[in-house]
């Protein structure tokens, strides 16, 4: 860990001024789950922590039913919250559905959406080639192990994937991100915070040095209180999603009339199969149709060495989780 | 391998043909006073009680000292830099910015360590302890990925692992072999001097007559060791004597080949090791506690070293991956015709051994023909060395999902195949079975475990999306007795007893069972025995590995008692109810002894003390040679039944049930027998669904390097496994007892493999059996 000053701010304003200060260089610190793995690894080396666990960690209601979430709630709060619980249980399931009780405590909303890859070729500073991690100097990873890694979004400089499971959820329920920047506040769309790697892998978001996200705002979405997260995965708990599905489904006569889907372990960033959506809008809620909105996403996928499994595996879970949806309203999670 | 190596391996093997040919010529004398240890006839004493764990209270406290927790005056903290290519040289290697950074006091290269003899490795001596010989930072040479380049010493560990991160390594690159197929110098290997390979009658052509017959390869991956406690030592020289705080499974052979390594003699290391926390064959001598200690003299400073856990898979050995050939022939009744095991797993020029998946075979079942054989080939890797059971954790695999596939062929209960083959006396060598019940442990399993309840026709039983499936499968793992066991029994004034022997408590219950054993030897309470262990100034070479250190240990102790008995029966003199009576008239009970058909004519230990005015009274003795294996065919044994359930849609698989009946002698403590065999299960699971040391075959590197990458079992992963045993005495091994640290982890990846297939039909000979393979 290469050395590095810390200091704690109390609020959003002042966080951002003490990180202009220090730029760069500078990192938010939220619960340091992987943060400080990756400045153990000496993958990251920030030579200042601006402490953020101090600011907002409440959880509250939005005026038009929504839900405004401070940027410091940790992960078990958000996944125990009664209203999480009733109106968007994808997203109480796939919080639970990552990491461990321990880490899930420490982690902040806002550090869960930042946190990196866990390609091993990223981490291993001291032994492989990761564009991500070092700019130019080539993926060992795309002819390397790749069996966690993208088979949609990814690009010849980087084919890593977005880690998180609580991300892959707001991107299906249409989260917005509330940001403190030194230019000021503003508001960005979840879906567009996570950037595709194109030829710049090295930045995982929009987001400029400095950039405070301090709050996640949920939408009204009553579609969203029967929804779904299946992670499907090598072992019981503990492991990053070989592919995992977060869904919401409303169904009317047999008809599928509205539809919220995204996917986890497949893509660079938490991925909303579009493609999908359209092809089940309007449509008759059947396993067939499942099947060819499924196919209808998958046929961009690009496979790598290890992990034509997923283009499968993603198709069968989304069918799977659409299919009990449609069926009970209500689908659990797969084990 | 060396012409000096080679030739050390002859003369093991030598040594050991004129041992076997000297036990044949005198086959009475195979334990002291050719009869079975008489604690086997004692039925209600302290053996086969659930006693929990002596040093439960001191560890669950947090009081338990385990190496990286010593504190010494004045330490530093040790990091370590490893290679990044599988072979070259160190062209030119930048300490500047690390020798200036904070805090630091030392850094270690092969241009300033201290010139050291080539670490002793392990089965080349009695005492042999390191799992490697390469003469790391004694020259430029790497050879392999992630081996240690460089080590730093700071005041703190943090300051350490900076500075180690701002080393930098040139190297010159050489070609390196780190696939089989760019292997060099493939022969058939060798296992304890011994070559890997047995033969009866033609195999092929009985193979190729065979009515019936399945053939197939099955592959199992690298793994890496992964105990809780990381590797680590604190250690420290004063003047010329170095003392190890280290966590390790053998400290006499630690201590003496340290000695051999810095020219000292034996008596100048002293290794410590109280308690460690988890060994399963990979805390033996590594190149940590060789540089700390280099690096100690070199600063003048004590130091702790730890391994992170990227460090114990660079730096300390593995198990290797197995490609493995099993052809079976039967004849129209399902008598075996035909076993061939043969196949290949890669090695090192600097580690002991390879894979050696053919043993669990060599015993397995009666065949009129038997081939078995194991090819290894040169890769540039960290060393293979032992991990919970080498062998025969990936050999049952092939072998048993073999049978499974067989009885599926034959259109037979897989069990009742087995049990047609299962032999009367050891197929290879000939010789009898000390005690065989595996047939009664398959049968108790069987009821237990419902397996009459197993449609035998694949993929016929399902809930919901969920397939469900059971197998089987036979564990087993030899007994073994090495050379080198001793014990000290101290009796004081007050007739309690102290048991001294060079062993280990790895978290198995060592400290425990000996207490119980002893405590029925002597015939004294529990409260009254204590047991110390985990130092090489203790009594005895004992290797706590090949599940065999309770025999080594047990024995010893025996033997020490019987010379107790003839001290006490002299210090008692004629004025003592036992005068004159001779040591085999008199037995220990009561704390004290009696002439056994005429139990009044006793004395207790504290009244033969007190009058011959002694205040304590020490025995020592050795255990002889271990000749019971050179007679007999001695194995534990185990029936394994496993359910599984497979996700049709994801191919997720979850063991839902599991049951180990094992035949392992007599159980001496059932609390933590069970413990063990479960440990060992549970690592079978892993084995079968999920460990994998990810190899990057271009260019040597393990990518898998921490918990998160490497998968283990977590609790959600592991069902309620039920454990039950025959007890059934083995007559030929001290107290009865057979090793049970090992046997667990055999069987179980056949047994789940054979469950999955039943639950799917699809037969996975690739393992670990991942849901990708399943879809």
């Amino acid at each position: 860990m290469t050395p590095f000053t810390y200091v704690r701010a109390t609020d959003a304003q002042t966080a951002v001024r003490l990180a202009d200060s220090r730029h760069p260089g500078v990192r938010y610190l939220g619960g340091g789950t992987n943060l400080v793995d990756l400045m153990r690894e000496t993958v990251e080396r920030p030579t200042a922590l601006v402490d953020v666990t101090g600011l907002s960690n409440e959880i509250t209601e939005t005026d038009g039913g929504g839900l405004l979430i401070g940027a410091a709630v940790r992960n078990t709060a958000l996944a125990e919250h009664r209203l999480v619980r009733s109106r968007y249980p994808m997203l109480a399931r796939a919080i639970v559905a990552g990491a461990s009780p321990q880490i899930r405590n420490m982690a902040t909303v806002a550090g869960n959406i930042l946190q990196r890859t866990r390609c091993a070729y990223f981490y291993d500073q001291a032994g492989s080639r990761c564009n991500k991690r070092e700019p130019g100097q080539g993926c060992d990873a795309i002819d390397g192990f790749n069996r966690m890694h993208a088979i949609l979004g990814a690009s010849p400089s980087c084919v890593a994937t977005h880690p998180s499971d609580m991300c892959v959820a707001l991107a299906a329920l249409d989260a917005t991100v509330h940001l403190n920047t030194a230019q000021g506040e503003r508001r960005l769309p979840f879906a567009d915070l996570h950037r595709l790697p194109g030829d710049e892998p090295d930045r995982d978001t929009v987001l400029q040095p400095g950039d405070l996200i301090t709050a996640v705002e949920l939408p009204a979405l009553p579609l969203a209180a029967r929804s779904a997260y299946r992670k499907v995965r090598d072992r019981s708990s503990y492991a990053f999603a070989l592919v995992s599905v977060a869904a919401a489904l409303a169904v009317e006569n047999g008809t599928v009339t509205d539809v919220r889907l995204a996917l986890g372990g497949v893509a660079p960033k938490p991925w909303r199969p579009l493609a999908a959506e359209r092809a089940l809008r309007g449509q008759p809620a059947t396993e067939a149709v499942f099947r060819a909105a499924a196919a209808a996403e998958l046929a961009a996928a690009e496979p790598l060495r290890d992990n034509a499994f997923k283009v499968e595996l993603a198709q069968r879970t989304i069918v799977a989780v659409l299919g009990e949806l449609a069926e009970n309203g209500l689908a659990g999670g797969g084990a | 391998m060396s012409i000096v190596d080679k030739g050390k391996e002859a003369v093991q093997g030598i040594a050991q043909a004129v041992v076997k040919k000297a036990v044949e010529l005198a086959p009475g004398a195979l334990l002291p006073g050719g009869r079975p240890d008489p604690l086997i006839r004692r039925q209600h004493g302290h053996i086969g009680k659930p006693v929990s764990r002596v040093d439960g209270p001191l560890k669950v406290r947090g009081a338990a000292p385990f190496a990286a927790e010593v504190a010494l005056d004045g330490m530093v903290y040790a990091a370590l830099a490893y290679s990044t290519i599988a072979r070259g040289r160190i062209a030119a290697i930048d300490t500047a910015l690390a020798e200036a950074a904070p805090g630091v006091v030392l850094v270690m290269t092969h241009r300033n360590a201290p010139r050291l003899n080539p670490p002793p490795r392990f089965l080349t001596g009695d005492k042999a302890a390191a799992g490697d010989d390469s003469p790391i930072m004694q020259d430029d040479r790497v050879r392999w990925n992630g081996q240690p380049v460089a080590l730093v010493l700071a005041d703190s560990q943090e300051q350490a692992d900076h500075a180690r991160s701002l080393i930098r390594v040139t190297y010159a690159e050489e070609p390196a072999a780190t696939s089989l197929p760019t292997a060099d110098g493939c022969e058939v290997g060798t296992f304890m001097g011994e070559p890997l390979r047995a033969v009866v009658g033609d195999a092929d052509a009985a193979f190729a007559a065979a009515p019936n017959k399945v053939e197939a390869v099955y592959r199992t991956p690298r793994h890496n060791h992964n105990a809780l406690e990381l590797h680590a030592a604190t250690l420290v020289w004063r003047g010329d004597e170095l003392f190890v705080h280290d966590a390790t499974q053998a400290v006499a052979h630690t201590a003496w080949s340290l000695a051999q390594i810095f020219g000292l003699e034996e008596a100048q290391v002293h290794v410590g090791s109280p308690f460690v926390g988890g060994g399963f064959g990979g805390k033996g001598l590594w190149p940590h506690q060789i540089l700390a200690a280099a690096a100690a003299r070199l600063a003048g400073r004590p130091v702790r070293i730890v391994l992170s856990r990227e460090g114990v898979y660079r730096a300390v050995g593995g198990r290797s991956p197995t490609e493995q050939r099993v052809a079976l022939g039967a004849d129209a009744d399902g008598r075996l015709t035909a076993i061939i095991h043969r196949g290949v797993t890669p090695k090192t020029r600097h580690s002991p051994m390879p894979e050696p998946f053919i043993l669990p075979t060599q015993s397995a079942y009666a065949a009129e023909t038997i081939a078995l054989e194991v090819q290894t080939c040169y890769l540039d890797m960290v060393a293979n060395t032992f991990m919970r059971a080498p062998g025969e954790a990936v050999g049952t695999v092939a072998l048993e999902c073999a049978i499974d596939e067989l009885a599926e062929r034959l259109g037979m209960d897989p069990i009742e195949l087995r049990i047609l083959n299962e032999p009367d006396k050891d197929p290879i060598s000939g010789r009898p079975f000390s005690s065989r019940n595996i047939v009664a442990a398959y049968r108790a399993g069987a009821e237990r475990f419902g397996w009459d309840r197993r449609n035998p026709v694949p993929r016929s039983r399902r809930e919901g999306e969920w397939l469900v499936g059971m197998g089987c499968a036979t564990a087993t793992y030899p007994y073994h007795r090495m050379p080198g066991g001793a014990a000290r029994i101290t009796l004081d004034a007050a007739g309690r007893a102290r048991i001294d022997a060079a062993a280990h408590e790895m978290g198995m219950g060592t400290a425990t069972t000996h207490t119980q054993v002893a405590a029925d030897r002597l015939g004294l309470p529990l409260e009254a025995v204590s047991v110390r262990y985990g130092d090489s100034s203790l009594p005895g070479v004992i290797l706590a590995g090949g599940s065999q250190q309770t025999a080594s240990v047990g024995l010893s102790v025996m033997m020490a008692h019987q010379e107790l008995v003839g001290e006490l029966l002299k210090l008692a003199g004629n004025d003592s109810p036992l005068a004159g009576l001779g040591v085999d008239e008199v037995e220990s009970a009561d704390a004290g002894l009696r002439k056994r058909d005429e139990p009044d004519r006793f004395e207790s230990y504290a009244s033969i003390l007190a009058r011959s005015g002694r205040s304590e009274l020490a025995v020592e003795s050795s255990a002889p040679m271990p000749l019971e294996t050179m007679h007999w065919s001695m194995h534990s044994y185990g029936a394994m039944f496993c359910e599984v359930r497979v996700n049709a849609v994801t191919g997720e698989t979850r063991v839902s049930r599991f049951l180990g009946s094992f035949d392992c002698g007599r159980i001496i403590n059932p609390k933590t027998a069970a413990s063990q065999f479960r440990g060992g299960i549970i690592m079978g699971l892993g084995l079968a669904l999920m460990e994998e040391t990810q190899f990057d075959e271009r260019n040597g590197r393990i990518m898998t390097r921490n918990l998160s990458d490497y998968h283990l079992p977590v609790h959600l992963d592991v069902p309620e496994i039920d454990v039950i045993w025959t007890d059934i005495p083995d007559p030929h091994a001290p107290m009865g007892a057979r090793g049970i640290g090992e046997i667990g982890i055999t069987g179980t990846g056949a047994a789940v493999a054979n469950a999955i297939h039943n639950a799917t039909g699809r037969r996975v000979r690739d393992f670990p059996i991942t849901l990708d393979k399943l879809l």
